[in-house]
């Protein structure tokens, strides 16, 4: 498509004018207009959040409010996760399955307050997302999509005194806490959660309230706006996996290393979509996994390169890989066999033809600071 | 110095062009983490890529703006990948080139030229 077309057809987020306004580079990226980086950089926005507190938009992803008779039982059926007993204020991460036990998307599901679940799926996938949802739920469940509010993540070490000076309650919030809140004047959705491995919250907020939140926020000498390109790196060194990227329709949870996605009880009773595959694997094992690489010469590895033994055999494949700033050295997730998947493991990347050491390494490659305990 | 529609500057002294890229390249490329020069002895055409610059991002290729044999590459980009950033126009040197036919260098943008070229991008 030329690239004038797809201008034409990208949507927007309410904060688009403040990213321009910010020097914010502007590039196509899920159906939207999103910036890649603004006048610091990919490298400079990187580190500041690490540091300090980095502030996103996250707009472009898919919010809906599920609501029925009993909405929690109603998904679980259709996730391999338990629901059932997903206590209010709390959220899990938890994977869409096709048949065959692909991952249709991953997302978030959680009990802000009594008005059923709260759900967020990528952006890429939402539409597709919420189709199948909807024929899943077969009227059980009503999805009410929440095109009208804008979603921020504020990451880093400062993150949380810098959102609690204006949102009190969400001192209150652990890890994987969600609660509906009044801040900003606004009516929020505030989850102390994110996919940089810091410390943070993700912040749902009414579209015409969103300028002001962001701008409010951005005041804090602590707080510094960071674009797709830097979001992309630190979630690569949090060792998290990409839908689109790292996992897609063929991949399972349990090759992908999801495996704490899917309940016990619920392999057992092999009640979801894609349940045999997943029983298949868990007890035989996957053909193939997930592992991270850390580069230990020559140019970062990304997404497409060949991994081979050290004999030179293919293997597997890096699905997503870059310059890791923290490290200053290219780390990559690859999926391999199980045999070639021991850490410490002496693998090589191809890169433009060149076969360079890698070493398979546990994953987060740069530590999770997430607060569990208040 | 002439200059590509790539972003590519050349310096010819005698028959050995000195090659980069542009400050306007650099600072679009952002920090750059990685190159990948030529070796020694390879031939290349205009056009052809002949080095790579990679970001915390993306890699990038870079084109040969002249036809020629490489005679040396910039060794401080293997441990200094920033001084691309911190000097494009100068000790960010990616290679030299031994030049075939001068007339290609006298055919690209000087820099009046490039600086009315980057104004219409």
């Amino acid at each position: 498509m030329p690239a004038s077309m797809s201008q034409e057809t990208l949507k927007t987020t309410p904060l688009h004018a403040a990213h321009m306004a910010l020097g914010g580079r502007m590039v196509p990226f899920a159906g939207y207009e999103l910036p890649v980086q603004y006048a610091d950089g990919v490298m400079k926005e990187h580190l500041w959040t690490r540091e300090h507190a980095g502030l996103f938009d996250v707009s472009h992803m898919g919010q809906a409010r599920l609501r029925g008779v009993s909405p929690l039982s109603a998904f679980e059926e259709i996730v391999p996760g338990d629901f059932i007993s997903l206590k209010p204020g709390r959220q899990k991460y938890s994977v869409l399955l096709n048949r065959q036990g692909g991952i249709i998307d991953d997302l978030m599901a959680g009990r802000p307050d009594d008005d059923g679940l709260f759900v967020v799926v990528n952006g890429a996938c939402k539409d597709n997302d919420f189709a199948v949802m909807r024929e899943e739920f077969a009227g059980q469940v009503e999805i009410e999509r929440l095109e009208d509010r804008a979603l921020l993540a504020i990451q880093g070490p400062e993150a949380a005194a810098a959102l609690q000076a204006h949102v009190p309650g969400a001192a209150e919030l652990v890890f994987m806490d969600v609660r509906t809140l009044t801040g900003f004047g606004a009516d929020l959705i505030v989850s102390r959660s994110g996919y940089t491995g810091e410390d943070g919250y993700e912040i749902s907020i009414p579209a015409e309230a969103a300028v002001q939140v962001w701008n409010t926020l951005l005041a804090d000498e602590r707080v510094r706006p960071i674009g797709l390109g830097a979001r992309d790196s630190l979630r690569l060194e949090a060792g998290l996996p990409l839908y689109g990227h790292d996992l897609d329709e063929s991949v399972s949870p349990i090759e992908a290393g999801l495996g704490f996605a899917v309940s016990k009880g619920r392999r057992e009773a092999r009640d979801f979509p894609g349940a045999a595959r997943i029983a298949r694997e868990v007890a035989e094992g996957p053909a193939r996994v997930r592992v991270g690489l850390r580069v230990l010469e020559g140019a970062p590895a990304r997404e497409g390169a060949e991994v081979s033994d050290a004999e030179g055999q293919i293997i597997g494949i890096v699905t997503s890989g870059g310059y890791s700033p923290c490290l200053k050295a290219g780390v990559a997730l690859a999926f391999v066999p199980p045999a070639h998947a021991a850490l410490g493991g002496q693998l090589k990347v191809i890169v433009r033809g060149k076969p360079q050491s890698a070493e398979v390494v546990k994953t987060p490659f740069v530590p999770h600071r997430y607060v569990r305990k208040l | 110095m002439r200059f590509t529609k790539d972003h590519e500057w050349v310096v010819l002294e005698g028959d050995v062009a000195t090659i980069g890229i542009t400050a306007f390249a650099a600072e679009q490329l952002g920090d750059v983490v990685f190159v990948e020069t030529p070796e020694v002895g390879k031939v290349f055409t205009a056009g052809d890529a002949f080095a790579v610059v990679e970001s915390v991002k993306a890699a990038s290729d870079v084109y040969a703006p002249i036809s020629g044999e490489v005679v040396g590459a910039n060794s401080v980009l293997g441990d200094a990948p920033e001084t691309v950033n911190a000097d494009p126009e100068n000790g960010g040197w990616f290679a030299k080139l031994k030049v075939a036919d001068s007339a290609q260098f006298d055919a690209l943008m000087d820099r009046t030229a490039y600086e009315a070229f980057l104004a219409t991008q």
